[in-house]
């Protein structure tokens, strides 16, 4: 185990990495007094290698999927291409300033022309915005969208986004962002939306319903076809979360089922870095009935010439989400990985991944673990629940996912979604191998056994990370989110 | 196939284990009529020589101009370091910490940057990050509206001279929850208080950007006592490295400014097309559980050791859906990486030094282009970037510039017509003074006939 001081630790007074600034140092020149500041900000002050070894140590706590086995579920955890990076990040790319003139980025727009198209392809849908910056951000656009639609229409009795109590947080927290009471509908005991309780759902204040297909229960939504009726037929529209589209990636296009507008998560499906939290791409595609709503700007092609439409010539647009376009290098890299595979490439990308879900369900079934909704196929997703197993040992699935860690695997996303309990939520991806597959099976059942024999040694896991279990209530309680010691005073009244 | 391990013995294993013949098998559940056979118009697939071949000769092809338009994109040197630090694989594919033990290197990093956010500009905390400077001004909005428990105004205001992207952006967002922006008018450049009246009503908080979209210095402290003594909270949107010479607006007026947020392109991150960039914001410390994002804390763990985990959980959508504080899930992380990496190899000197070099050369241009004539400079003083007025239309002197490599501002006549036909122009420390000698002999050959009569 090793931790590393905090930056500020390093720090003596005039020590400095000099070759990254001017070396003279300008005056204020002719801004006035009143308006500078007195006491320099509390910055680090360290050396250049002080740094370099400061973060790459940093960066050696981390569990990351270059390093580590990480089937977190609902994030699609797959291989990040190098070479994504390297091509997005080219000079010519990285030095264009976003208010450039548009003849000198030819390059980097007939590649987001050439996204859009292709995501049009894969969702089935004739427009497309990539403006959207996260999975949140889509979905902000996209309920908005159809808060817009509805309000052109002049109908402004829809109050209400149904949500299935299976979905995502952030599909609740959004529709309240864009003014809509949420009316959360139940699950059917094989993993459907119970769809008695959808029809007594909607009416005339029905906007829409926000749908993830297949579901965060690792399940395709079959009746997917009734739901689509059922909405559309008061009027509401479909929204699709595109979380997991990895599982129906050249096999089944949302606009098919009946979705208005879909957002897909560039950092899940199309391998764009997670980053440690960010930066993702939510970008939006949608039917023809909302196309007028998209966010602007978009990428349009004339004779040859591609150029950004803006807002003026969309009047009807839900209006800009970014200062300028967008999450651009990270579109750039789900282009390049994007035209590496190509449309087989992207439908063995579902195929793969859904074998390695389906795999590691009948192995870990096999194994004796109960799985969630056993009479069903998996997507590239499915669910173990270890209630059984808590309530004769007293181990959770907190703790098995601590001692997961101890065996070298991330752990899967737990206690999402909120309706199993005790889940764990696993995702493996198209690009792990069989072996580690098998050995994430193996460290499972060996949690498992010694659960059984001493569960007080599973509850005490994990030994072998950086720091043991964190006392959350503390953090929580006695608030410690900046480094106080040696900071002057700041200000500069 | 790209970056899938399988053998055909994997395969047919794997199959066997499942009990299915083949991998279409294992999409049975989806109804008949929604199948399709693939995607044939998204093309073959490339290896990765012809894909880098086609980006090489895009990217080539666009080029670099020689840039002096800022208007809150800006040309910073970035140190070799940060970048190569930032995507080693460890942050670059790591996720959000959820799982503290395994991802303290993450967390620490966030701590950090949100000491030295909170350093920078002088207020208390700072969360994770935001999408980028607009939507931290959106979010920063939605959060004193909720803060803001002496007034129950669902109305912000702001000015005109705040970024009109940033407005643009905060009306998009702040729409849905019936929160309402208004603009207070500029006299000179700057922010005006003489035409606000009683019957004006209330407002959750007033937002001003310093130095202004305009390059105008306001006057923060005057500005946030007559906003705090109308029970408003202040926003300040400040551009970070000038916030190493500038003073911080948690030091603004007699009590400070509550919330501060803004664009953290400059600190490190490339210009790159727009983004991505990140947003960050800083409050004081009662007002903690009105913010949105991720929060990191530092705490102990069962042996006493210092640790790092994401905290003030219950603000956020993943445990409090529908009540959550913000929608926000994923953030800008491994554009905070580098930003933190950045501020650490600048330090506060490094820092002050650019931001004093870039005024510096700030005022070199504005010197050497209204040598010419035609060309006048609109307000002074000016921080940073400035605004220049023309006698003649300025889009064909970009055009005339573009071509010849040079990248010559922002035109300002569609967001302000009332100032005519005018540049917003900007030197980073990057421009050098034969850069700039540079813009104004090309601008002075654009400028003469014949093109001159052409534009004009």
């Amino acid at each position: 185990m090793k931790t590393e001081p905090v930056i500020f630790e390093y720090s003596r007074p005039g020590r400095r990495a000099p070759s990254h600034a001017p070396a003279e140092a300008a005056g204020p020149g002719d801004l006035p007094a009143a308006v500078l500041r007195t006491d320099p900000p509390a910055l680090p002050e360290v050396s250049e290698l002080q740094a370099v070894r400061h973060f790459t140590r940093l960066s050696q706590l981390n569990f990351s999927i270059d390093t580590h086995f990480y089937p977190l579920g609902s994030c699609t955890m797959k291989y990040n291409p190098r070479a994504c990076n390297r091509l997005a990040m080219l000079p010519g790319f990285l030095g264009r300033h976003p208010l450039g003139a548009v003849e000198r980025g030819q390059g980097f727009l007939a590649c987001m022309h050439e996204l859009q198209e292709m995501l049009k392809a894969v969702t089935g849908m004739p427009g497309v915005s990539l403006t959207p910056m996260a999975g949140a951000q889509g979905e902000l656009a996209g309920v908005a969208m159809i808060r817009a639609y509805h309000r052109a229409r002049g109908d402004g009795a829809r109050r209400v986004v149904i949500v299935p109590d299976a979905a995502h947080g952030t599909n609740p927290a959004t529709a309240v962002m864009c003014g809509f009471e949420v009316r959360e509908i139940p699950t059917d005991p094989s993993g459907d939306v119970d769809l008695e309780a959808l029809r007594s759902a909607v009416g005339p204040d029905t906007a829409g319903i926000m749908l993830t297909n297949p579901s965060t229960l690792g399940v395709f939504e079959r009746r997917i076809g009734e739901i689509a009726a059922i909405v559309h037929g008061v009027g509401g529209l479909l929204y699709y979360d595109g979380a997991n589209l990895n599982a129906i990636l050249g096999r089944a296009l949302p606009a098919a089922m009946g979705f208005d507008v879909v957002h897909i998560n560039l950092h899940k499906t199309f391998s764009t870095p997670h980053g440690g939290g960010g930066p993702g791409a939510g970008v939006v595609a949608v039917t023809q009935r909302l196309e007028p709503f998209l966010p602007v700007p978009m990428v349009t092609c004339e004779a040859g010439r591609y150029r950004w439409l803006t807002g003026r010539e969309r009047p009807q647009s839900i209006g800009r989400l970014s200062a300028f376009m967008g999450n651009a290098g990270i579109l750039l890299r789900a282009y390049v990985y994007m035209r590496m595979l190509g449309g087989e490439g992207m439908r063995r990308v579902s195929g793969f991944a859904t074998l390695n879900a389906n795999y590691l369900m009948a192995k870990l079934r096999e194994s004796g673990f109960e799985i969630a909704f056993p009479g069903r196929r998996a997507s590239h997703e499915f669910i173990v629940s270890l209630k059984g197993l808590s309530r004769e040992t007293g181990v959770t699935a907190m703790d098995f996912a601590k001692a997961l860690l101890d065996h070298g695997y991330h752990a899967p996303t737990t206690y999402f979604p909120l309706l199993v309990p005790e889940c764990l939520l696993i995702e493996p991806t198209e690009t792990e191998s069989r072996e580690e597959l098998d050995g994430f099976v193996a460290a499972l059942v060996a949690i498992r056994d010694l659960a059984r024999r001493d569960p007080a040694q599973v509850k005490a896991a994990p030994l072998t990370t950086p720091v043991r279990r964190l006392d959350d209530v503390r953090a929580a309680r006695d608030l410690d989110l900046t480094w106080q010691s040696k900071r002057p005073a700041t200000g500069g009244a | 196939m790209p970056f899938i391990p399988h053998t055909e013995d994997d395969v047919s294993a794997m199959l066997t284990v499942i009990g299915v013949a083949s991998i279409d098998d294992l999409f049975d559940e989806i109804p008949a009529g929604l199948n399709v056979a693939g995607l044939p118009r998204v093309g073959p697939g490339l290896s990765e020589a012809e894909i880098a071949r086609l980006m090489t000769e895009r990217a080539d092809g666009d080029g670099r101009e020689l840039c002096f338009a800022g208007a809150g994109a800006y040309d910073h040197y970035i140190p070799a370091a940060v970048w190569e630090i930032a995507t080693r694989g460890e942050y670059y594919s790591a996720y959000t910490p959820y799982q503290a033990e395994a991802s303290q290197g993450t967390l620490q990093l966030i701590y950090e940057f949100q000491s030295m956010m909170a350093g920078l500009t002088g207020l208390d905390v700072a969360n994770a990050s935001l999408y980028d400077g607009a939507t931290a001004f959106a979010e920063a909005c939605l959060m004193a509206v909720r803060a803001n428990r002496a007034s129950r105004s669902r109305r912000v205001l702001t000015t005109r001279a705040m970024s009109p992207a940033y407005r643009d952006v905060a009306r998009s967002i702040l729409g849905g929850q019936g929160v309402e922006l208004v603009e207070l008018p500029l006299t000179d450049g700057l922010t005006a208080l003489d035409a606000f009246g009683a019957e004006d009503g209330d407002f959750a908080a007033l937002a001003i950007q310093q130095p202004n979209f305009l390059g105008r210095l306001e006057a923060v402290d005057q500005l946030t006592d007559w906003a705090q003594a109308r029970k408003m909270l202040v926003i300040g949107v400040c551009h970070p490295t000038m916030l190493a010479l500038l003073k911080p607006p948690g030091a603004w007026g007699q009590a400070g400014a509550d919330i501060a947020c803004g664009e953290g392109q400059p600190l490190g991150i490339p210009l790159s097309s727009g983004g991505p960039y990140f947003g960050y914001l800083t409050c004081r410390l009662p007002l903690v559980r009105q913010m949105p994002g991720r929060v990191v804390g530092r705490t102990v763990d069962l042996d006493g050791r210092p640790g790092f985990t994401l905290t003030l959980q219950a603000r956020e959508q993943h445990i409090r859906r529908s009540r959550a504080t913000s929608n926000i899930c994923t953030n800008q992380g491994l554009m905070v990486t580098a930003a933190t990496i950045y501020m650490s190899l600048l330090g506060a000197e490094g820092l002050r030094r650019v931001a004093a070099q870039c005024h510096a050369n700030t005022r070199a241009l504005v010197t050497a282009l209204t040598g010419l004539p035609g060309v006048v400079l609109a307000f002074r003083p000016f921080c940073h970037e400035a605004v220049l007025q023309f006698d003649c239309p300025v889009a064909p002197l970009l055009e005339g510039l573009s071509r010849q490599g040079i990248l010559g501002g922002y035109d300002l006549s569609e967001d302000y017509p009332e100032l005519g036909q005018a540049l917003l122009v900007c030197a980073t420390e990057m421009r050098s003074a034969a850069d700039i000698e540079r813009y104004a002999v090309v601008l002075k050959g654009l400028m003469t006939a014949p093109l001159r009569a052409q534009g004009g």
